[in-house]
């Protein structure tokens, strides 16, 4: 497939997005329950703004993706059949839920509304992140779904596709909320940040890693015996039909020779997943400022995502490519 | 329930790109909108298309053979465009089994031709809309037409007659009977996709002939001469079964 970059930043957006309100809500609940210091509104709310910084962003580049944007609303209306209009509707549901939890950590509105067992006070703002934590996942399996669930797209049409798009984008998420914890002086709460990061970082690269290895040992079910219905072995085309481009030439292959794309494919396990989990460890051995590091990280790890996503499309070959092999 | 369909027979065709022009004549013309194209006349030109002609060879020099391969949207049955559509802009009529796209709802978002795997589907790069073959919608119902006129443009323009259209349902219709008796097969089977669409083989055309049969045997005037001549008065086949 042709790689779209309004695409490939939306994905990777929202995703740092969601990861990091994922560690904002994990954190104020472990703080709850005094397992870590509690984090202080002030930093829930400024964190939930830099969080819904990202899905705004993601959003606004997803519009570069459409050929009639105006028409945008439309999108959320065939909930029942289509993953594009879940993920419609379940981002803009997320990005109210985030606003509101900043909002409600920024003004301090926080009033017990009841009792748990043991003690613990059943607070609004918990209530309202874990419904975000909730749409945060449901926004990742709806977002992979996109992809995976188009049977002929063989690489995509793996769960792999929707493990690895909540794994790395919860890995990213997590590298951004430690290097803002650094920078925001939130101490406390970095080496916790961190440590998930570097679990999810390491478990995306498993993950990442085992959909590699099942596409380079994928058998296309298409050839061009089934696409014309003709049984023979050897069959050549000779001509597409036309000597100009057309949509089908355009977006369904990359345009890159095979080296660039090996040479995409080591750039992004390279910086997505083994540099920012060194860095990561050097944060968590030494006894240095981190903010530095964790920033550069985050900002390799992103833009190894950005590399990763490229690939993911790119890798994908649809099967309309075999009747536009030759041109005379 | 009709479900309407080409069927286009190999056999016949010859690559002629007849039905390719008459496509684009006929659908750049109409009220949905042009289909626009970019550099016409200069380098690089390209633009909007329902219908292509491809030619493929198949076998080994010198046992060759070049099979030409007109492919349009195949009006699937089990359409897997209509539902990843997040508008319901592609959609597939009850009425007659068509897949159309509603260019008023379309957003451009191209999810359809990735989830179409025959690669029929294009966006238009002026309309910014996803357009294909209509299967003429706007021919076979058109009462400014003459009846007999009422069929897709590809169909009316082919030469060679290579491209038949009907209802797949109904199995007294040209397109069933060529279907039944022509092996009629469909493209890409392994996605369950049901294309309305048949393509006829190619085949060897050879006809065998027994001796008897050069000659009528119920010749009931005996006009044709035959051998062994049946004397006038010897019953002929039909004296014997109209005994």
């Amino acid at each position: 497939m042709h790689p779209a970059f309004s695409v490939i930043f939306l994905t990777t957006l929202i995703g740092a997005g969601q990861g990091l309100f994922l560690a904002l809500f994990g954190a104020e609940s472990l703080g709850h329950l005094g397992v870590l210091p509690a984090p202080g509104s002030e930093f829930l709310a400024l964190g939930s703004l830099i969080a819904l910084i990202f899905l705004v962003l993601g959003l606004v580049a997803s519009f570069f993706h459409l050929g009639r944007p105006e028409r945008a609303w439309r999108t959320a209306t065939k909930w029942r059949t289509s993953w594009l209009a879940r993920e419609v509707i379940v981002l803009p549901a997320f990005m109210g839920v985030v606003f509101l939890y900043g909002v409600a950590h920024w003004f301090g509105f926080n009033p017990p509304l009841g009792t748990l067992a043991g003690g613990y006070p059943v607070l609004p703002t918990v209530l309202l992140g874990a419904l975000g934590a909730l749409l945060a996942i449901v926004l990742y399996i709806t977002t992979a779904m996109i992809y995976a669930c188009i049977k002929f797209l063989q690489e995509w049409h793996s769960p792999l596709t929707v493990v690895n798009y909540t794994v790395l984008g919860a890995a990213s998420g997590f590298t951004l909320a430690a290097a803002y914890a650094a920078w925001a002086g939130a101490a406390g709460l970095v080496n916790f940040l961190v440590t998930v990061a570097i679990v999810l970082t390491i478990l995306g690269l498993a993950t990442r890693a085992a959909s590699l290895v099942r596409n380079s040992r994928i058998k296309a079910k298409s050839t061009l015996q089934t696409a014309i219905g003709v049984k023979h072995p050897k069959i050549q085309q000779k001509s597409q039909g036309f000597m100009g481009g057309s949509f089908n030439t355009r977006e369904f292959f990359h345009h890159m020779s095979a080296a660039f794309l090996r040479g995409m494919k080591w750039m992004f396990l390279l910086t997505a997943f083994v540099i920012p989990a060194v860095l990561l460890v050097v944060v968590l051995a030494t006894r240095m400022d981190p903010t530095g590091v964790l920033i550069a990280a985050f900002v390799i790890q992103y833009l190894g995502l950005i590399a990763e996503r490229w690939f993911f499309f790119a890798q994908a070959n649809h099967p309309q490519n075999i009747y536009y092999q030759s041109v005379a | 329930m009709t479900q309407l369909a080409l069927v286009i027979d190999l056999n016949v065709c010859v690559g002629c790109h007849a039905c390719v022009t008459s496509c684009k004549e006929w659908n750049t013309s109409g009220d949905a909108g042009p289909l626009v194209d970019q550099n016409p006349y200069d380098a690089d030109p390209t633009g909007t298309f329902f219908n292509r002609v491809q030619s493929f060879e198949v076998g080994e020099y010198p046992n060759t053979e070049t099979v030409h391969f007109p492919k349009s949207c195949l009006h699937c049955e089990e359409p897997p465009c209509v539902p990843v559509c997040p508008t319901g802009a592609s959609y597939k009529r009850e009425s007659d089994g068509i897949v159309l796209v509603d260019y008023d709802k379309c957003i451009g978002c191209k999810y359809c031709s990735w989830a179409c795997p025959y690669g029929v589907r294009e966006v238009d790069a002026e309309r910014k809309v996803m357009t294909k073959c209509t299967l003429c919608v706007d021919r076979i119902y058109n009462e400014e037409l003459p009846e007999w006129d009422r069929k897709p443009a590809c169909v009316r323009a082919c030469p060679t007659n290579a491209r038949l259209y009907g209802d797949i349902h109904d199995p007294e219709s040209v397109v069933s009977k060529a279907i039944r008796e022509a092996g009629g097969y469909q493209l890409m089977p392994e996605w369950g996709t049901k294309p309305a669409n048949h393509y006829l083989p190619r085949r060897k055309t050879h006809v065998t002939i027994r001796e008897d049969e050069v000659e009528r045997a119920d010749n009931p005037l005996k006009i044709d001469s035959q051998l062994p001549k049946p004397g006038q008065e010897e019953p002929s086949l039909d004296d014997v079964t109209s005994w």
